[in-house]
């Protein structure tokens, strides 16, 4: 456990200050750092601690958020092809935030996509669980999120069909790539305590996701319950990915791929998977970030599209592998 | 002592009763062997004796909460699931959880239980390996050795031994005869008769969600009981080597 822990802890800490000093303004290792700890109050304290510091922060958290719910719905529904996303919760973000574009309050105030795109998220998530019921199989949750996710799906097609210019049909399908562009400390902040709530809640549910390991049965018995299980399992989510999707749109694969990347790595054990897959989605997330800014700076590549560009060869590997070792 | 104690239990479901009235105690030291065709309700029975699903009715263990009824009964569920490659020594140790305080390491106790339940079940050379690597009758075994290291008065187990070679299903039903041999309780629903007649020292035979029979093997396995619940004939005789009992024909 430890021998996984710490690598990739390091890893994070390398690309967190990577992250920092990766840039158009091309600052210097120590000068940077200067800057963004002692703060002289010039330019370049400003691009440290308003432009890079908040996008290090936000591809940190976002990162491991994903990473973590990642593994929690893997654990849950006990099926490697769980991702966060299944309970609709991003899909209903999304939803919120094409509509706070469409209707203009994205732009009249700052955090206006980010709090429709919340709300969004609220709203998804109550449906899930009222259709999903308190009690029930995993399987009624899966389905609840899949028609959530058609349903939200569908809307923010329609949105886009009825937008009333080009300009601002491309700026929504621009917003639901991803990206951390331009972010603010605001974002932080905002983010900052619906993860840590989402975070907290799917950390401590390491026991019951072993036990979840001989199935929903045979856990139950073993004194875990299994109603509360599953209201902190889509609470904790929806605080994470609602709050991710938010402030950075829709970041695909992460959840994914980080989770069964590292499985092997920690015995396959669902509560170790817990940690580990944070500090990993944290350390793709991050890698990520660095790589749209160095790839094509001057394009402004999505963060969305390059998650999923790796993600989707690394999967396709993953299930050759696994595909051999059955035979 | 009693360890189970279930009153006029019965179970609806969609409107069907699948469990009937069923009023039954087990005390200590007994290997309870639970027979009956498919559909009698057999796991019906032994799910809702946990409080795993709605009930009408009183059972002592339904009545307690969670974490100390994982203290007091083992559950073996029919479906054998292991989802994840995880080794065999952390299947077994899962056993171990209910008298684990949450992030707690486990103690010398727990480990001398998770040895003693894989050297029971003969799984040291396989302690390592992962779990779903394993053959199906290996699973069984491990998910066994599980339900023995939660070290539970009362163990339960849903068709243990189907799928097992027959000497791994001898040397189950012997583990499961020394728990009670040792002061604890073993109640398993089984197919086999004559392996439920030799093994166990009591059978509770059901039909249609009814409660039929609860006694000795060779008082409930009446030829009488044989072709009206199961409708087949069979041979019985006590040998030198013990009871031996052997179903022969359908007759109906």
């Amino acid at each position: 456990m430890i021998r996984v822990m710490i690598p990739l802890a390091l890893a994070v800490l390398a690309l967190f200050a990577a992250s920092l000093l990766t840039g158009p303004a091309g600052i210097g290792v120590r000068d940077g750092l200067a800057a963004l700890v002692a703060g002289d109050g010039g330019p370049l304290t400003l691009i440290m601690r308003e432009i890079r510091l908040p996008r290090a922060i936000l591809a940190l958290m976002i990162g491991g958020s994903l990473g973590l719910a990642g593994a929690a719905m893997q654990g849950y529904l006990r099926n490697p092809l769980a991702e966060p996303g299944l309970i609709g919760v991003s899909g209903s973000a999304a939803l919120g935030a094409v509509l706070a574009l469409q209707t203009g309050l994205a732009a009249s105030f700052a955090l206006g996509l980010p709090l429709m795109a919340l709300a969004g998220a609220l709203i998804g998530v109550m449906l899930v669980m009222l259709l999903a019921g308190p009690r029930g199989a995993s399987l009624t949750l899966i389905l609840a999120g899949i028609a959530v996710s058609a349903l939200a799906g569908a809307l923010v097609s329609l949105v886009l069909n009825l937008s009333p210019n080009p300009f601002a049909a491309s700026e929504m399908m621009f917003w639901m790539m991803g990206s951390l562009a331009d972010r603010s400390m605001l974002h932080v902040w905002l983010a900052a305590p619906l993860m840590a709530l989402g975070a907290g809640l799917l950390l401590t549910l390491g026991r019951g996701l072993d036990a979840l390991t001989l199935g929903e049965d045979a856990a139950e018995a073993m004194g875990v319950p299994l109603s509360r299980l599953r209201l902190q399992l889509v609470i904790g989510t929806a605080c994470v990915v609602g709050a991710g999707t938010a402030v950075a749109g829709a970041i695909g694969f992460v959840g994914l791929v980080v989770p069964h990347i590292l499985r092997p790595l920690v015995g396959a054990r669902p509560s170790r998977l817990l940690w580990a897959s944070t500090l990993g989605g944290a350390a793709m997330l991050l890698a990520a970030d660095i790589a749209v800014r160095l790839i094509l700076p001057e394009r402004d590549l999505k963060l969305g599209v390059v998650t999923a560009l790796v993600g989707a060869p690394l999967f396709l590997h993953l299930i050759l592998k696994l595909r051999k070792e059955r035979i | 002592m009693t360890l189970l104690s279930l009153r006029d239990l019965s179970v609806s479901l969609h409107g069907r009763a699948v469990l009937r009235d069923v009023t039954l105690e087990i005390g200590a030291g007994e290997f309870v062997g639970l027979i009956g065709p498919n559909g009698a309700g057999k796991t019906t029975l032994m799910r809702a004796a946990l409080g795993l699903i709605p009930a009408i009715g009183e059972s002592n263990l339904a009545q307690l909460l969670q974490g100390a009824r994982a203290r007091r009964a083992a559950w073996m569920p029919q479906a054998r699931e292991i989802a994840w490659p995880v080794s065999v020594e952390d299947v077994v140790m899962l056993g171990r959880m209910p008298h684990r305080d949450r992030g707690r390491r486990p103690t010398a106790q727990d480990r001398a239980r998770v040895d003693e339940a894989i050297a029971w079940m003969g799984l040291e050379e396989m302690r390592h390996r992962g779990a779903t690597r394993l053959s199906g009758g290996e699973q069984a075994r491990v998910l066994i050795a599980r339900a023995l290291a939660q070290e539970a008065p009362l163990l339960m187990a849903d068709e243990p031994i189907a799928g097992l070679d027959p000497a791994h299903q001898i040397m189950t039903m012997q583990t499961f005869a020394g728990l009670a041999a040792h002061g604890r309780s073993v109640l398993v629903s089984l197919h086999d008769l004559g392996i439920a007649a030799r093994h166990c020292t009591r059978i509770v035979m059901l039909d249609e969600g009814r409660l039929v029979a609860d006694g000795p093997p060779a008082e409930v396995l009446t030829p009488e009981r044989l072709a009206h619940v199961f409708g087949i004939t069979a041979w019985y005789r006590q040998t030198a080597d013990g009871p031996v009992y052997q179903p022969l024909e359908v007759i109906r």
